[in-house]
């Protein structure tokens, strides 16, 4: 028995625009175990949401998923018809995206919203059946059953996200990915999303895939973190051991960029830009910005490899390290 | 001396007036807060969406008139600035917006942003001294010129973007900056870099800071004072040290306690249950407007809002837990504060 729920492999999504193609997204390959919490993290730019996107079918043109494969149990999303697809979509794998809360009706009552998702995927209940399952749902969220009859001007923002990922779970899905559900809210009601997220899936068994960029959330939330920079994975691992030993230098400067709330001390922030996914740099697209590149960071591109149990790292100071243990 | 800028006892309603609503919301309760000339200070003011705080900077800017109270500019209240007066105010306070995308207009380069304050306060005489003092302030807020002037706002990153503005309230030699979320739309990694260049600005010219956030990890690293607001009203005052290592009010609390901590081994605490929000600030209530989340609410708080009590020396707090301390008026906020370090 396979215990990875999603397997992604190879997967490419090119933009295809007016200056020339964009690779947003750079042969990653990442699985997804049962009831695991994976977090993406990356500054803008880095391919994250592309890779939410992509993992729903959800690239319009000019972007197209050029290669690669995602299995969700054996099932392979980028072969399947249109129609197939949008039936495993909120059924299967469901998205909770940026705006989410913005992407509620304002004309219609949260209640018919969420039917709306039932009928469009074929549920049939009758209307006690229905009412039940609307109220269980908003119950699972954390939601009064009044918010059924709401519009959505008359909830807060916190609750609009909630509403949302009511919708997103009301098929049982296997996957969720969340994609920065909270980046609008402030630290309180962040805190009441992320530990509703959680209780969610530890109810239905789901796996979750959290994308942001904010490192505190990841620590807060995840099991393990992957690292993604121009479109590129970087480094993956547990959340412990990366927090307490980051291997990639960008992983460090990203974690030494973060304020802190213990002494006052200059954060530092990254030098440098991200590269533009126009003309990546030459070898290592970080190469640019990194404080330890080598000369072969300049020409030879890292492949992602693992350097010990459940650490991967995308850099040649790493690949030096095995490959030098390999040869003495 | 005169103070530069002083709110009085401000007051802002909406939702009164001919239009009556059946419910006002009060935006803003009773806040006074003088900012003086000098020495140069960074007061934070933080809260949740729905504080009051982007209101504040508002009727600061005279973007908006206050219901009750007033802002008085070198002892003149805002909306009796003659045509001079008005002048330099217009260039001695500036703001630095939330969103670092919206400013700009997409078809000029960036250096019009720039010449447009040279231009609009006549800093410069000729073409190349405006360049030279566009150049220099670039330079302070560490940006490059050669690679920041002549690109179009796109071409730019967030914490760029927001760079070359507060390189614009520069130009002007501003005496306070009000910086209204500067950084919250700005990745992370970027973050760190504004609020080294607004921390510059007010150790090498001296200009004072409001920064408004919600952020209470950078209101630390930036600030030596800060205001906690809760839907309008002070909450909790005093020196930052004190206010973050060790708050006192339960709101604050609440909002140090749910910062996500860089730090899989200090996991959020999961003691108090969160209590939901119903996101509108509407008051029917007469007592502490955080009486219905708080933790310790007693039937006291219920009947009266509480005063602010003086905890110790540089930190005040609006809440009955403290009330064996003496009460502080509420437009002394500013005895309160730690001198500037």
């Amino acid at each position: 028995m396979n215990s990875n729920i999603l397997q992604v492999r190879d997967l490419r999504v090119i933009y295809y625009t007016r200056q020339g193609a964009l690779r947003a997204v750079n042969d990653i390959s990442f699985d997804l175990q049962v009831g695991e919490r994976l977090g993406l993290v990356g500054e803008s730019g880095s391919g994250k949401s592309t890779t939410a996107q992509a993992l729903m079918r959800l690239i319009k043109p000019p972007g197209k998923i050029e290669s690669g494969q995602v299995l969700l149990n054996d099932l392979s999303l980028l072969g399947l018809s249109d129609e197939r697809m949008r039936q495993v979509r909120l059924a299967e794998i469901a998205l909770v995206s940026q705006g989410a809360m913005n992407s509620l009706n304002p004309v219609a009552r949260v209640r018919g919203q969420i039917e709306d998702a039932l009928r469009d995927h074929g549920v049939k209940l009758n209307r006690r059946e229905r009412a039940e399952w609307i109220g269980e749902l908003l119950q699972r969220v954390g939601l009064p059953q009044t918010a059924a009859d709401m519009y959505p001007h008359e909830l807060s923002g916190g609750m609009k996200q909630r509403v949302c990922i009511a919708i997103a779970i009301c098929l049982k899905p296997k996957v969720i990915i969340a994609d920065e559900p909270t980046s609008a809210l402030d630290v309180v009601v962040q805190r009441q999303v992320m530990e509703t997220l959680e209780t969610l899936r530890a109810e239905l068994g789901a796996s979750v895939i959290l994308i942001g960029h904010d490192m505190g959330l990841m620590a807060q939330t995840v099991a393990r973190v992957g690292v993604m920079y121009a479109g590129d994975l970087v480094e993956m691992g547990g959340v412990e051991d990366l927090f307490s030993e980051p291997l990639h230098p960008y992983t460090r400067l990203l974690m030494a960029s973060l304020p802190s709330l213990e002494q006052k001390e200059a954060a530092r922030g990254i030098p440098g830009l991200a590269p533009s996914l126009l003309n990546r740099p030459e070898g290592c697209p970080f190469h640019p910005r990194c404080p330890e590149a080598l000369d072969r960071c300049l020409v030879v591109e890292p492949k992602l490899q693992t350097v010990r149990p459940n650490r991967s790292v995308a850099c040649h100071l790493h690949g030096a390290l095995s490959a030098a243990r390999e040869a003495s | 001396m005169t103070a530069l800028i002083e709110a009085r006892h401000l007051t802002k309603v909406f939702g009164e007036g001919f239009f009556r609503r059946s419910n006002p919301l009060v935006a803003l309760d009773d806040l006074s807060l003088t900012i003086e000339e000098a020495p140069p200070a960074i007061t934070t003011i933080v809260g949740e969406s729905g504080s009051g705080k982007t209101t504040f900077a508002r009727l600061i800017l005279g973007l908006t008139t206050p219901t009750h109270g007033q802002v008085c500019y070198r002892g003149v209240d805002l909306r009796q600035l003659d045509r001079n007066q008005r002048r330099q105010f217009l260039r001695e306070v500036q703001v630095i917006f939330q969103d670092p995308y919206e400013v700009y207009n997409p078809f000029y380069r960036v250096d019009h942003v720039l010449q447009e304050a040279i231009s609009n306060f006549g800093l410069a005489k000729t073409k190349a001294q405006g360049q030279n003092l566009i150049v220099e302030a670039l330079v302070s807020v560490g940006l490059r010129p050669e690679e920041t002037l002549g690109r179009y706002p796109h071409q730019l990153s967030g914490g760029q973007r927001q760079r070359v503005m507060v390189a614009r309230a520069l130009l002007l030699r501003p005496r306070l900056i009000i910086a209204d979320e500067p950084v919250s739309m700005i990745d992370a990694s970027l973050r760190a870099t504004v609020i080294d260049s607004l921390k510059a600005l007010n150790r090498q010219f001296g200009i004072s800071l409001i920064y408004i956030t919600h952020d209470l990890t950078t209101a630390y690293q930036m600030s030596e004072n800060i205001v906690v607001l809760y839907r309008g009203a002070v909450a909790e005052v005093g020196d930052v040290e004190w206010v973050v290592k060790k708050p006192e009010h339960p709101y604050t609390r609440l909002l140090i306690g749910s910062i996500p901590q860089p730090d899989p081994k200090h996991p959020w605490e999961r003691k108090e249950k969160l209590s939901d929000t119903t996101g509108n600030g509407r008051l029917e209530r007469q007592g502490c407007h955080f009486a219905d989340r708080c933790p310790n609410v007693m039937p006291m708080c219920r009947q009266k809002p509480p005063p602010l009590y003086q905890t110790a020396p540089h930190r005040a707090t609006a809440c009955y837990l403290y009330r064996d301390s003496p009460a502080a008026a509420s437009e002394k906020l500013n005895d309160v504060f730690a001198p500037p370090r």
